[in-house]
């Protein structure tokens, strides 16, 4: 097992223009799971691409275990990389996929039996060592992937966006195993996506990267409650963060935390709105309203309320809401960067 | 619904020249090739009578026939082996991305594009006796002394050698464009899963690129095989299968001996000799690119 760190890592593809990586500075922890968040052309998968040497960096090092690999190739990094597509090789069995990388390694030929057997049992492809990868199903592939990563025990595992080609209801069961597998293994693992539900439910921490810089680290937890600026706080959650104009800072509150004003207990700022539209979503319902009060008329809000909740609304009625004050986060309107907490003159 | 008369009038019609010309100039002749060989045919006979295999029989005690075939498949196993292996490292090298790629690309089409003839009176020269470039190249540098320089073309070894050159030089673009087709289409994840995985360059290419491009080697093999057992354009310009036919191949002792020669029915006989050794590589090239079919 090792660390994986990046020391002001830039990639820049064509000169004069914005790096794809911009001064990434990140170290894991010993058999962390990290997840790299953002959406596409966020610079996610270079930076992921730099750790594992396929990619130069323009400028900066990238250390595993404490070693600077900058300039050493792939197969010199004890690092094992599963591919969006899975790059297994199509012509190789199941069998022979796994074992290409002892071959490659130069492992004794008398282990590779044993060690192919023990990484297809972990992953329960036991049973498909004869199949040629034509002859198996996304999530197979996804497996035989995984097999050929562990089987040679690598420092740290490198997985692209591994669950993006399979079907919804498989990626939320390969998720769960994932995890697990993760748990089991207990390697350090980078794992990229632009999924936030992946990220939130797999990941120990999460880096949330936008336009090549690092917006955010922190646990799911952090991220979500405690975004560092304006763009964490609307690319997580669904629906996003709302955003109320007020003055010279932005008040940020969640759509589950705008609730009907009898069900917000302690402090809280009252808000009254008038309803929009209301979309129905069996466990949960979304409201989409206007602010209808003072001077910060007309701004948009969307809540989430429980199904259990019987709120009456409909299109055109006027309601009152509000928002637990502990619940409430500012943001400086022109970076857009967290700003001080401070106690709101609404109106 | 069936199509309307005219339009059904007017696809005969579009596809007439097709037709004729393949009846004409291969459908006829190849039928002729047939019959002439199973005949008694000179040029200037009149009549047709069927004597069976009896050309067959009377080119196979004919030594000069026997060295043909030897050498046409000396003259294609050797061009193709240097054209595949030649043809690789050109690919492996045109595939990435540099400064003046479109330019090296256009080079090496070149022997391709130019005509046969053109290019191979070129290399005449370049093997001539007294004018050769390289003899002069080779004095130049003291390898070679300056009465003693090697006859390209007019010793047995040599010549078969240079002959082996000159088509390989040819039929490099051809192969080259076919394998890089091949290469391009290798999805960019494989050899980077594979060197992530610790494989060198060499293991990639043996181990994963090539095998995945088998089935396209095995298309430029094919092609490059039936063009060279059938072609004579670089054997006549640089020999005319001389010295004493020892780089005469089976096309060009057709030609000889049927048309220069006039004994129609025998130059038929080895000319269609080709027709089953042609069917069986073509039959064996295609199982193979069936069964490596990766996808």
């Amino acid at each position: 097992m090792a660390t994986v760190e990046a020391r002001g890592i830039t990639k820049v593809f064509t000169q004069g223009e914005r790096g794809a990586v911009n001064d990434v500075n990140l170290l894991t922890r010993e058999g962390e799971f990290m997840v790299f968040l953002g959406p596409s052309g966020s610079g996610k998968t270079t930076l992921l691409r730099m750790i594992a040497g396929l990619e130069d960096p323009t400028a900066g090092d990238i250390l595993i275990g404490g070693q600077v690999v900058t300039h050493l190739a792939p197969r010199d990094r004890r690092i094992a990389m599963v591919f969006q597509s899975y790059a297994l090789y199509p012509h190789l069995s199941v069998y022979n996929n796994i074992a290409f990388p002892l071959k490659a390694q130069g492992v004794p030929k008398e282990q590779h039996e044993d060690k192919v057997r023990w990484a297809a049992e972990l992953l329960g492809i036991g049973a498909l060592l004869q199949r040629k990868p034509r002859e198996l199903s996304g999530g197979e592939r996804q497996r035989v992937a995984l097999a050929r990563a562990i089987v040679r025990e690598p420092t740290v595992f490198l997985l692209d966006e591994p669950l993006s080609n399979l079907d919804a209801k498989l990626r939320a069961s390969a998720r769960e195993e994932l995890t697990q597998f993760h748990h089991r293994v207990g390697t350090t693992t980078i794992y990229v996506t632009h999924d936030q539900i992946e990220a939130m439910a797999m990941g120990d921490r999460i880096v949330v990267l936008h336009e090549g810089y690092v917006r955010q680290v922190g646990s799911p937890r952090e991220v979500y409650d405690d975004p560092a600026d304006t763009f964490v706080a609307t690319f997580l959650g669904s629906p996003p963060m709302n955003l109320i104009d007020h003055g010279d800072v932005l008040v940020g509150f969640r759509p589950e935390h705008l609730l009907p004003r009898d069900m917000v207990p302690g402090p809280a700022v009252a808000i009254g709105v008038r309803v929009t539209g209301v979309e129905y979503l069996g466990s949960e319902r979304i409201l989409y309203a206007l602010i209808d009060r003072d001077r910060f008329a007309e701004q948009k809000v969307v809540a989430k309320l429980p199904a259990t909740y019987e709120t009456g609304a409909v299109d055109g009625r006027a309601m009152e809401f509000a928002v637990a004050e502990r619940n409430l986060r500012f943001f400086d309107k022109t970076t857009g960067k967290r700003a001080e907490s401070r106690s709101l003159t609404w109106g | 619904m069936g199509v309307s008369r005219g339009a059904e009038r007017l696809g005969i019609a579009m596809f007439a020249p097709a037709l004729i010309y393949i009846f004409a100039l291969v459908g006829t002749p190849l039928f002729l090739a047939f019959l002439y060989s199973v005949g008694d045919v000179t040029v200037g006979s009149v009549g047709y009578r069927f004597v069976g295999l009896e050309n067959f029989a009377s080119v196979l005690q004919n030594p000069t026939f026997r060295g043909a075939l030897w050498h046409s498949f000396l003259f294609t196993v050797g061009a193709q082996l240097i054209v595949i292996i030649c043809a690789n490292m050109l690919a492996l090298a045109l595939v990435d991305r540099f400064r003046g790629r479109g330019l090296v690309r256009f080079f090496i089409l070149l022997p391709w594009v130019a005509p046969i003839s053109l290019g191979a009176i070129g290399w005449k020269w370049i093997l001539d006796s007294i004018y050769s470039v390289i003899n002069w190249a080779l004095v130049k540098l003291h390898l070679v002394g300056p009465f003693d320089t090697p006859m390209w073309l007019g010793e047995s070894s040599l010549a078969m050698m240079s002959v082996i050159m000159v088509h390989a030089w040819r039929m490099l673009p051809f192969s080259t464009v076919i394998l890089l087709a091949g290469l391009t289409a290798i999805p960019k994840d494989i050899p980077e899963a594979a060197a992530v995985d610790g494989a060198g360059f060499w293991r990639t290419h043996f181990q994963i690129t090539l095998p995945m491009m088998a089935p396209i080697i095995n298309v430029a093999v094919l092609f490059g095989v039936i063009f060279t057992f059938t072609d004579m354009t670089v054997v006549y310009i640089l020999t005319r299968g001389g010295p004493y036919d020892s780089t005469q191949v089976l096309p060009s002792l057709a030609f000889f001996t049927g048309i220069l020669g006039g004994d129609l029915a025998e130059g038929a006989a080895i000319s269609v000799f080709l027709v089953p050794i042609l069917v069986v590589i073509a039959w064996l090239m295609l199982r193979l690119a069936h069964r490596a079919e990766v996808v």
